[in-house]
């Protein structure tokens, strides 16, 4: 029997990015609000320790800050023909774990998704006409950039994301991205210092009739100070970003820029190794009353609250939407329910590898998002001669260099032995690649469910993933990926190996944590699991962030957009439903 | 804060007829509550009587003197645990003369020597202030216990008679009114000089004040205006600075310092801040004796050196800048150029985290290197820094040792 708390004002459930921005938003409105985390506590000189934080064996191996398959595995199979088993160890995408979530372990990347984005169907379908996109269940968000630009500046001053701007109140700016939704300012910091495959790859795609300009980075080109007083510290090009906590405090994350307010607040608390099992629904059904959770005793407990915040990764806030009973899961053969639809990915294929005797590169110098990329390719460009719609971001930079995994060699080499350390000696720091990061378009069969099969450790059904890459998403890449293997061709690479993109999606080799749909927002509560405020339609006090939120995925990384969304839920959760709770939009 | 004062007087009004019989029917002044509020702060009294993570007020951790450990106890307004049935008269005689009810002697871990510079009305303020804050149940965790002779508390008479000098504050007419409020809260409520200056076996103060003293595995620098070891070389906006948010452009406080900043200074007005640094910049410099550094080719510097390039300059910067606001520069840091080097090598061997105050929330934290690296090598990096970047002299493996054993036994 759960032990029954007295009640709070919010539940927060998981302390990652938009946990930690709504917990200050919310505390900030005068809320008593508990986060309930299932991982452990974790802070940069105890946890990210500049002495032992560089071990590529234990954090991008073993992967010591991620979810493990012990604790909740996934199931997943490629078409509903099959039968979905679950992944023994994760590998296509590595979910964080601990306060601060996947924001510890990520590269930097800080994008705003493009303003057609956000009505992507009306504006394919006014260019083309919908039957370009036939097959592809592609949808709108219900909120439109006009209306969210000012959290994505929020979030960019928090992070103190270091950038360029390429159009700020309708001007374009030399030197940023022309293809950008208009910003109110500048980035808070200038771009990182760019490397040489960078600077390579700007003048050929400039000679190709590109724009390139440096990726936006949550790695800190300067000492920072934030929005909230918090100090950042100027990234040091030490090349163990992903996978790892920052040691410098120059990576944005929770740790770096919210949690040193957010846990001196005495309206805040948090739990951490406390598992949410369910969220409890009042008898109608149409609105929550509690959440069940259980410690690593074994003990459980009911925490009764006003309001629900399920700010987990993605994947597992769906999973707690079906194991809750909160919104109706979608059925492919039938077209109908809401939680599980639009499942989507990030796709990448594509791409040139290049190796040269003539040009040195100091991979070793390297942080998560340095890179300089172009958005020509990306989703807003000009598909009437195409077969396909959507597109990729594409780029090239130093992310890291490391002893482990970051040892290249020329096509054909030895896996293993003397031939190979050879090769990865000779090779090492004569190598760059255009590679991109490409939309992900959802279409019927891909989905999100509960398996009818596996369970965890409390018994409790295995999220299901059902998902293959959609036929447009192959061409899309395939095409981008000749465009770049011709830029590479212009730097004359002594070899050039070009990537293709494949159908069958497999969850063994890593290819991003960048999972999205399944609880999508949107403007119909017929094809949308929570309203343009990520309220759930059905249960009115329970609202729902992360990338689970996008009724598609963009052709760029998403966390700036999970962010401003975060801030754009708080914002409406603050200004208009604490005044008169209940739906924020009719249903 | 009047409303926070205001919140504790309201809570004082509601729950005195309830737990503390010795309040019943008295009515705190609102004035009276908050003026003392503020003498609370100006004497950090937090900083002792509460424990990390405990209720304000109902005793501390255990005090680390060189004579035994201390527990600060409770003064929370409950009758029995606490200090709800002394008047306000048992409170004066214990906060200025070190004497509690029944004669009991205090050891004066309490400041009471400082505090004897209080006024008669701020004590009385700080009085009404005490009894307003929520009555906790419940006495501090003993912390076993001073060694003979030193816990024989009638002792202490003999102590009084040999150090205890009670004397009201006089102001010198020739100096500013803010030199002279700043000298009040140094050596009275402030208690300054318990921590930063050198005393005698008997733990008493010695003549040299504020010229920088060892306690609890610390050392508390010379805060005199000495320009190199103490704060000559510091504005007086840079030391306002540093007691307000806990650092300014040359040095961050961590340890004892980042609990006082955090307790006490960072909560005082900015005109007292102004008077505290006014004051202290007019403090005789000490007379340190000149150090050297070690020479750039000796070779523990030189091994230091690579020490430093590999385990500091990612934080601290390859020229010791450190970054504004989050990692403490060591060019021109005074800490690096006192004449022990306890402090630094605490920090390198158990790390340590800065003050967390409003205006600077970002506690930054230094990770330990005790797993890391030997005696030696963190001896050779102090080397290094001292010698680069404040022409101090060389340490030696075995003052980090004894630092390393002194930790061990605080575990």
């Amino acid at each position: 029997m759960a032990k029954l708390l007295p009640r709070k004002d919010v539940v927060i459930v998981g302390l990652g990015w938009t946990g930690s921005i709504l917990a200050h938003e919310l505390t900030d409105a005068g809320l008593d609000v508990v986060a309930i985390e299932r991982g452990p506590w974790r802070d940069t000189a105890t946890d990210f320790n500049i002495g032992y934080m560089p071990d590529e064996l234990r954090y991008a191996i073993r992967r010591e800050l991620f979810l493990q398959p012990a604790q909740e595995a996934i199931t997943m199979r490629n078409d509903m023909t099959q039968t979905a088993l679950p992944m023994r160890d994760y590998g296509s995408f590595l979910p964080g774990a601990g306060v601060g979530g996947a924001g510890v372990h990520w590269n930097g990347f800080t994008w705003r998704y493009f303003a057609s984005d956000f009505v992507l169907k009306t504006h394919l379908t006014q260019r083309y006409g919908a039957k370009k996109f036939d097959g592809l269940t592609i949808q709108d968000w219900g909120v439109t950039w006009d209306e969210i630009e000012h959290c994505f500046d929020k979030f960019e001053y928090l992070a103190g994301t270091s950038g360029k701007a390429g159009v700020i109140k309708g001007v374009v700016q030399p030197g940023g991205n022309p293809f950008e939704g208009s910003r109110s300012r500048e980035y808070p910091n200038p771009p990182l210092k760019q490397p040489y495959s960078s600077s390579l790859f700007a003048k050929a795609a400039t000679e190709f009739g590109l724009h390139p300009f440096p990726s936006p980075a949550g790695n800190l080109s300067r000492p920072y100070v934030n929005t909230l007083g918090v100090a950042m510290g100027e990234c040091t090009y030490c090349g163990y970003c992903e996978r790892f906590g920052c040691a410098n405090y120059s990576k944005s994350a929770p740790q770096t820029t919210i949690l040193p307010v957010l846990i001196k607040k005495q309206n805040f608390s948090v739990r951490t190794e406390c598992e949410v099992l369910k969220v409890n629904l009042h008898p109608d059904g149409k609105s929550a009353k509690s959440v069940t959770y259980i410690d690593t005793s074994g003990n459980e407990y009911e925490q009764p609250a006003d309001l629900v915040i399920l700010a987990g990764y993605g994947l597992m806030n769906v999973r707690m939407m079906l194991l809750s009973a909160i919104g109706k899961p979608y059925d492919p053969s039938t077209n109908q329910g809401v939680v599980g639809r639009n499942y989507c990915y990030q796709t990448g294929g594509g791409g040139a590898s290049m190796i040269f005797d003539d040009k040195r590169f100091n991979s070793f110098m390297g942080a998560g998002a340095l890179s300089t990329a172009a958005h020509d390719f990306n989703s807003d460009m000009d598909h009437s001669k195409l077969d396909f719609v959507g597109g990729c971001s594409i780029g090239s930079g130093e992310s890291n260099g490391r002893p482990i995994q970051g040892r290249p060699t020329p096509p054909g080499t030895p896996r293993w032995g003397a031939q190979w350390k050879e090769a990865t000696a000779k090779t090492y720091g004569h190598v760059m690649s255009i590679g991109g990061s490409g939309s992900s378009y959802a279409q019927r069969g891909n989905y999100l469910d509960l398996d009818p099969t596996y369970t965890d450790n409390f018994g409790r059904p295995l999220l299901r993933i059902t998902f293959d890459f959609p036929d447009n998403d192959i061409r899309m890449q395939n095409w981008v990926g000749e465009q770049c293997v011709k830029i590479a061709k212009t730097l004359n690479p002594k070899i050039l190996t070009a990537g293709k993109a494949r159908k069958g999606w497999n969850s063994v080799t890593y290819q991003t944590t960048h999972n999205t749909g399944g609880a999508i927002m949107g403007a119909d509560p017929k094809t949308s699991a929570v309203n343009r405020y990520l309220q759930n339609w059905d249960v009115s006090n329970v609202f729902v962030m992360g990338a689970c939120a996008f009724p598609q995925n963009a052709a760029m990384n998403p966390t700036g957009t999970v962010a401003a969304l975060a801030y754009w839920a708080a914002d409406a959760i603050t200004t208009r439903y604490l005044k008169n709770p209940g739906p924020l939009v009719p249903a | 804060m009047k409303n926070f004062a205001r919140k504790f007087a309201c809570a004082a009004l509601l729950t005195g007829g309830l737990a503390a019989p010795a309040w019943a029917g008295a009515e705190p002044d609102y004035e009276q509550v908050h003026s003392g509020h503020y003498q609370a702060i100006l004497g950090d009294c937090m900083g002792c009587h509460t424990a990390p993570g405990g209720k304000a007020f109902a005793g501390g951790a255990p005090l680390q003197t060189p004579f035994g450990p201390l527990v600060a106890p409770n003064i929370t307004p409950d009758a029995d645990s606490g200090i709800g049935n002394w008047s306000q008269e048992d409170f004066r005689r214990a906060v200025k003369q070190g004497i509690a009810p029944g004669g009991r002697r205090l050891y004066p871990a309490m400041p009471y020597p400082s505090y004897a510079k209080m006024s008669d009305q701020d004590v009385a303020n700080l009085y009404a202030y005490m009894r307003s804050v929520e009555p906790v149940a419940g006495r501090a965790a003993r912390g076993y216990g001073l060694r003979f002779p030193y816990n024989i508390r009638t002792l202490m008479a003999v102590w009084n008679w040999l150090y205890f000098k009670p004397a009201p504050f006089t102001p010198d007419g020739a100096k500013s009114a803010a030199w002279n409020r700043g000298a009040e809260i140094v050596t009275g409520p402030g208690h300054c000089g318990d921590c930063h200056t050198p005393k005698t076996f008997l733990g008493a103060d010695t003549a040299a004040a504020l010229t920088g003293a060892s306690l609890q595995g610390w050392y508390a620098p010379d805060i005199t205006a000495n320009a190199t070891r103490g704060v000559g070389g510091w504005s007086v906006a840079e030391l306002v600075a540093y007691l307000k948010t806990g650092h300014n452009a040359h040095s961050m406080a961590s340890g004892p310092m980042a609990e006082a900043i955090e307790n006490s200074t960072a909560r005082m007005t900015d005109g007292d801040l102004k008077a505290i640094a006014v004051y202290l910049k007019d403090v005789p410099a000490s007379a340190a004796a000149a150090q050297s550094g070690a020479p750039a080719n000796d070779p523990h510097r030189v091994a230091g050196g690579e020490i430093y390039r590999d385990n500091c300059a990612a934080c601290h910067g390859a020229q010791g800048k450190g970054e504004n606001a989050i990692f403490p520069p060591l060019t021109g840091n005074p800490i690096l150029q006192q004449s022990s080097a306890e402090t630094l090598a605490r920090v390198v061997l158990a790390g340590t985290q800065a003050a967390q105050t409003d205006a600077a929330p970002t506690a930054a934290a230094m990770p330990s290197f005790a797993w890391r690296l030997s005696d030696e090598q963190i001896a050779d990096v102090l080397t290094y820094v001292r010698g680069s970047w404040g022409g101090a002299a060389p340490v030696s493996a075995a003052a980090v040792e004894q630092v390393r054993r002194g930790l061990r036994r605080r575990d």
